[in-house]
């Protein structure tokens, strides 16, 4: 394997890596504050669809995220209306929105556009262009770094630098301020945080709400950055691969990242080869695409370091007497 | 401390009441794109229930349901929450297919029961491995059976790619199952009694083997050690351990015949409707079992109803789709705003009635 | 601040707390009734009552959990409107619950800041924490490593740092709910010293106990409370225990169980150098020696938490453990495959848990399920080799409920819906009904009404008489020495000593639950 094939694979080991990332995020922030979240899939999914139907409609991407992250944000109401304000099984509640998602979107795009729950394809101002760096055509030919910083670096859509740039921020807000550390106290003792007279409702819907914005970019990012428009259920698992990095980055932000990059190479390797024959041994592709499901069944299973969730995870908070 | 409700209502009145919203939204979804909610319903009765064609479909989706609802039912019972329904029927659908492919079968009789025991063991097989992972290690079910219902779907889809697909065919499914493993069909039944049933509907015996699992687990759960044991676990798993319950065993117990009742699901629609193994055949019914489980509230008969009414819903969704232009996926959203209604915003509705009979109680 | 100061010091003449008519409803329960009381400035001021005499529900409107249906609160004099843990915070009152509410996996900063950050950004709020974390600490012995993990700190640990939560929030009233439950006896003495402090400071401390000794020891006054009402406010000085247990209770206390001298036969417990190692490798039994005779009661005594409850689990066949246990003289397994209540069961041993509600009772089961709970597998219960006979199963349960007294004795009503007492009495007619050679009962009378106390009693000492073994675990002294004939001490895992009850009294005793040889 040459350099430039790998530097592509890398390039879309990126590409496909960055919907993962923002959702594991978006997952990371709702369970931190004890909000399971399996709706990770249909918010993603609602995201695309509002996206991409208004970026056509609108002619703007931008309208297009906005509309996004709104599609993926009212789901989040109606999971935090299940799971605080009502106090129901959270994982049930996920379980609907995922379906929710899956029938409006197709609902809603046969009637908005007759293309059997398509939306038309994209161009120009309706997707996100790649951003060139400074200096990516000068540095071009300078060996290693030159192909590295062009090909790998730069010329990503704006949003994958936003999926990048969240993960040092999520680390900062998490852990060196007041809202963090509220946040992860509400996800592990909720009582601790009722008794210093911190609302654990309000702060367990700001997650939710986070967790919303977060999966409305990665929506948008599939329909408007990865692709040319919203497919019917074109978020084909992410939304669980994504839980399943986060569990696999033991909810921690930086390993986030390194999770759902390991993720986005297996789908990248299994998108560019078929087989791939190891001397002999021959993976099939089926193999790469299960990997991140084994991989996390693995870790969940304890065998290789143990991955302990936020302790009031899934429990809604009932006062005690 | 009394009962807060009395048990007609918990029984009865809240699902009802969240049936009835789940429905009403419904109805202002399909008012929203622009169609007649009264006539969309008219014709889905019609479409469903008003010939023998219709229900032979209705009843068809219905047994599909009852096994998966009846799967997610066993393990709730055990404070399970097996959402791997849908991979534990894939799999099930290959154990039929080893079993129907096996041998040049005389007769359906014979067929019929090895394709049980066929279907009901890759089943259960599939879901042992998640749980075993949670009574022994600890790792939550719900993780753990979301990632086998995907590691299932690789898993067939490698085996149909590379294994199963008849040579030079390009069609990722198998063979053709032989004519000695086709089930009798409801139509077929009828007539040997003598009675008019409509034709070319996939509604088979199966129908019957479901009714049978649904007083089966009734049996299983109220009227055996076994089915008191799970209640126990599910209700307290620190006073299972001190009444000397296995808690292991007990895991594994409830989560094998889970895993069984939705790989029986594959009798249905791999032997008695396709009658060869294709990609994807569970189409979402593993997940419906959440549904049906959840309006049932986890009772046999319970799950019974909301089986045929899912039924009902999915063949009048395809009439639907069919003379209108709403699409098929309206039943996927009917069906998420059942689960909303009767499972994650259940307390919507509970604590207003209970407010309703404590002030009855207090007047 | 000086203007603060000055009207404070106008304010000493008036109660730190004052309560007039609170009342608070649950339903149909009448939780707190017409709850008046004054709390002087500068004093301890204790608040006893039984298990549900509604003194946590009257602290928890104190605290703003719940809003009082009615009455009014004045701090200092001033009424104010407490409607949720914030305001009363900002009153000035800081709470240290019975469960801690820390968040573990947080340092103790951490967890002091919490809700009283000074910014958006946490690092100068814990170098302010650290600062004045370490002034509080040399002022009232209030040392904890401020970089510790709660889930690293022992118990005792734990709870300075809930006092020094409140006092970082510089809490100027400080409620405390049975804090010394959990504390061995040396952390309790190290706590009142601590309150003691705070009091000379001028703080003002409200404790919630039902134990006696500490209203004597360390209180100022103190306030009676019995089912939802308050009974009586006393000077400490001027009243005695006695009078105390009598206002408690409304009646004269039944100290000694009407029973006749035991006739002890062979051994029937034989326990022999038993030891648990905790999930976290903390070793809570070392090496426990004992043995119960036929006809005889054996009391353990001890403060929670130092292996009692360890003990019974054991025994109970739930937690595994290393050592020798005989029954009958047979060994019974201890860690293997036969280690579980079935076998123990089959063994004849029967279990009354400490925690019913958490063990031996599954609350939505009926009454009919629970009377068979654990004892599922007997014959009788079987309809055939595959079905239970729910008939068979209901009738029996029927029976045992009306031979004990449980009311209502409707077997089909859920366990849930039957008071503590009488949950109780389920339990122990499923046990004690089953004629076992060896009873084991933790807590039998812990949230118990009175009157079912004295059934219960008299239930045990009636399977004494009858010549089987009794092991008692009780945190309540005059409960061991009233019920047993003999009496083991448990400290730290231990067995401290052992004494007759007729030979010893509550003060022996209580030096050895202390871990001080007598």
């Amino acid at each position: 394997m040459d350099l430039m094939t790998a530097l592509q694979i890398l390039d879309s080991t990126v590409r496909l890596g960055t919907p993962l990332l923002l959702a594991c995020l978006a997952g990371l922030y709702s369970e931190r504050a004890g909000i399971f979240d399996i709706g990770l899939e249909g918010k993603m999914l609602m995201a695309a669809f509002f996206s991409g139907a208004v970026a056509f409609v609108t002619g703007s991407v931008w309208l297009g995220l906005i509309a996004g992250i709104a599609g993926a944000m009212s789901l989040a109401v109606v999971h935090g209306l299940a799971s605080i304000t009502f106090r129901g099984n959270q994982l049930i509640s996920g379980v609907a929105i995922n379906f929710l998602a899956s029938g409006l979107t197709v609902l809603i795009g046969q009637k908005w556009f007759a293309l059997g729950g398509r939306t038309p394809a994209l161009s120009g101002e309706g997707r996100f262009q790649p951003i060139v760096l400074p200096f990516a055509d000068s540095l071009r030919d300078v060996p290693v770094i030159g192909p590295v910083y062009y090909e790998l670096i730069s010329g990503h859509t704006a949003l994958v630098y936003v999926a990048f740039a969240a993960v040092p921020i999520s680390w900062w807000l998490l852990f060196r301020t007041r809202f963090g550390l509220r946040l992860r106290a509400v996800g592990e003792n909720p009582a601790a945080v009722d008794t210093a007279g911190i609302s654990v409702t309000r702060l367990r819907y700001a997650a939710v709400a986070i967790a919303g914005l977060l999966t409305g970019i990665a929506g948008a990012y599939l329909a408007t950055g990865l692709s040319a428009g919203f497919v019917k259920e074109m978020t084909a698992g992410r939304g669980f691969i994504a839980l399943a990095a986060l569990i696999f980055a033991k909810w921690r932000p930086v390993p986030a990242l390194g999770a759902t990059m390991l993720f986005g190479l297996l789908e990248a390797v299994a998108n560019r080869y078929q087989n791939i024959d190891l001397g002999g041994v021959v993976i099939p592709v089926q193999a790469m695409q299960a990997l991140p499901y084994v991989l996390t069944v693995i870790i969940l299973a304890g065998f290789v370091g143990k991955a302990i969730p936020p302790r009031a995870g899934g429990e809604p908070y009932v006062k005690e007497r | 401390m009394s009962e807060r409700i009395p048990k007609w209502a918990d029984v009865v009145l809240v699902p009802v009441i969240s049936l009835a919203l789940a429905f009403v939204i419904s109805g202002l979804v399909i008012l929203a794109i622009g169609e007649n909610p009264w006539e969309a319903l008219k014709l889905m009765v019609n479409g469903a229930l008003g010939s023998s064609y219709g229900w032979g479909f209705t009843l068809y989706y219905a047994t599909n349901f009852i096994f998966t609802g009846l799967a997610v039912a066993v393990a709730f019972h055990a404070s399970l929450f097996n959402i791997g329904g849908e991979g534990q029927a894939t799999l099930g659908g290959l154990g039929v297919a080893l079993v129907c492919l096996a041998l040049p079968w005389p007769h359906w009789g014979l067929a019929l029961p090895a394709a049980v025991l066929g279907a009901a063991a890759f089943g259960a097989l599939w879901a042992a491995v998640p749980a075993w992972l949670q009574a022994r290690r600890g790792s939550h079910i719900v993780i753990t059976t979301i990632m086998f219902n995907f590691i299932g779907a690789s898993v067939l889809n490698y085996v149909l790619v590379n294994v199963l697909r008849p040579v030079g065919s390009m069609d990722p499914a198998t063979a053709r199952f032989p004519p000695g493993a086709s089930l009798p069909t409801l139509h077929d039944m009828a007539a040997a009694l003598g009675i008019a049933w409509g034709r070319n509907t996939p509604a088979n015996i199966t129908f019957f083997i479901a009714l049978a699992c649904c007083v089966l687990v009734w049996a299983i759960i109220w009227h055996t050690r076994l089915g008191y044991q799970i209640r126990a676990f599910g209700k307290s798993e620190g006073a299972a351990r001190y009444a000397g319950i296995n808690p292991v065993r007990i895991t594994m117990y409830a989560m094998l015949i889970s895993g069984a009742l939705a790989g029986l699901m594959a009798i249905n629609n791999v032997m008695g409707e396709a009658e060869r193994l294709v990609l994807n055949s569970v189409e979402g019914a593993g997940f419906i079992g959440i549904a049906v489980a959840l309006m049932g509230r986890s009772h046999p008969v319970g799950v019974l109803l909301a089986a045929l009414l899912f039924g009902f819903l999915y063949q009048g969704g395809a009439e639907l789709a069919l003379w209108t232009t709403i699409p098929r996926e309206l039943i996927t959203v009917i069906q998420a705003l059942v689960i909303l209604f009767t499972g994650a915003l259940d307390n919507m509705v509970r604590m207003p009635v209970e407010r309703l009979f404590r002030g009855r109680g207090a007047a | 601040m000086g203007a603060r100061q000055q009207t404070e010091r106008q304010a000493t003449a008036a109660p730190a707390i004052e309560l007039r008519a609170i009342s608070k409803a649950f339903g149909p329960v009448q939780a707190n009734k017409d709850i008046s009381i004054r709390v002087e400035r500068g004093t301890i001021h204790g608040i006893v009552g039984e298990n549900g005499a509604g003194k946590s529900t009257l602290m928890s409107i104190l605290y703003g959990f719940y809003r009082a249906d009615a009455g009014e609160i004045l701090i200092g004099g001033r009424p104010v409107q407490i409607p949720d843990s914030q305001a009363a915070i900002r009153a000035g009152i800081g709470m240290v619950f019975q469960h801690f509410k820390l968040v573990q996996n947080f340092t103790v900063l951490e967890n002091v800041i919490l809700g009283v950050e000074e910014g958006a950004l946490l690092r100068p709020s814990l170098n302010k924490a650290r600062r004045v974390l370490g002034d509080l600490a040399r002022e009232y012995e209030l040392d904890v490593d401020p970089d510790a993990a709660i889930e690293d700190l022992s118990v005792g640990h734990q709870q300075r740092v809930e006092i020094l939560k409140a006092l970082y929030r510089q809490a100027d009233i400080l409620i405390l709910d049975e804090p010394t439950g959990v504390l061995t006896p040396d952390e309790a003495d190290h706590l009142f010293r601590i309150l003691a402090s705070l009091r000379d400071q001028g703080k003002t401390i409200i404790l919630i106990t039902h134990k006696l000794r500490e209203i004597m020891e360390i209180t100022d006054a103190v306030s009676v409370m019995r089912r939802g009402e308050m009974v009586a406010t006393l000077k400490t000085a001027s009243t005695s225990p006695e009078e105390l247990a009598e206002r408690m209770v409304g009646r004269k206390v039944l100290l000694h169980v009407p029973k006749g001298p035991a006739n002890p036969g062979r051994n029937v417990l034989e326990v022999e150098n038993l030891r648990v190692v905790d999930a976290a490798g903390i070793e809570r039994l070392r090496g426990i020696g004992l043995t119960v005779r036929a006809g005889e009661i054996l009391g353990v005594a001890g403060v929670a938490g130092n292996g009692q409850s360890e003990l019974l689990k054991v025994l109970g066949g739930f937690q595994r453990a290393t050592g020798r246990v005989r029954v009958n003289g047979d060994d019974i397994d201890l860690t293997g495959r036969r280690s579980d209540g079935q076998t123990r069961r089959a063994r004849g041993i029967a279990h009354v848990p400490e925690d019913r509600q958490a063990l031996g009772l599954i609350m939505d089961f009926t009454a009919w399920e629970n009377c068979a709970f654990g004892y599922h597998n007997a014959p009788e219960y079987q309809k055939n080799a595959l079905f239970m006979d729910n008939a068979a199963m209901q009738a029996d349960a029927q029976a045992k409920m009306e031979r004990f007294d449980v009311r209502p004795p409707t077997a089909t009503l859920a366990a849930k819906s039957f008071s503590g007492g009488n949950q109780q009495k389920i339990v122990l007619a499923r046990e004690i009904e089953r004629n076992p050679d060896l009873l084991l009962v933790g807590q039998p009378t812990r949230g118990v009404d009175i009157g079912a106390i004295e059934f219960i009693h008299k239930r045990l000492v009636a399977l004494r008489d009858a010549g089987k073994a009794v092991l008692m675990v009780s945190v309540e002294l005059e409960e061991i020495l009233s019920l047993s004939d003999r009496i083991v001490v448990m400290f730290d895992g231990r067995i401290m000593g052992e004494r007759l009850p007729d030979q010893t009294n509550e003060r022996e005793l209580g030096l050895l639950m202390a871990g001080v040889a007598a």
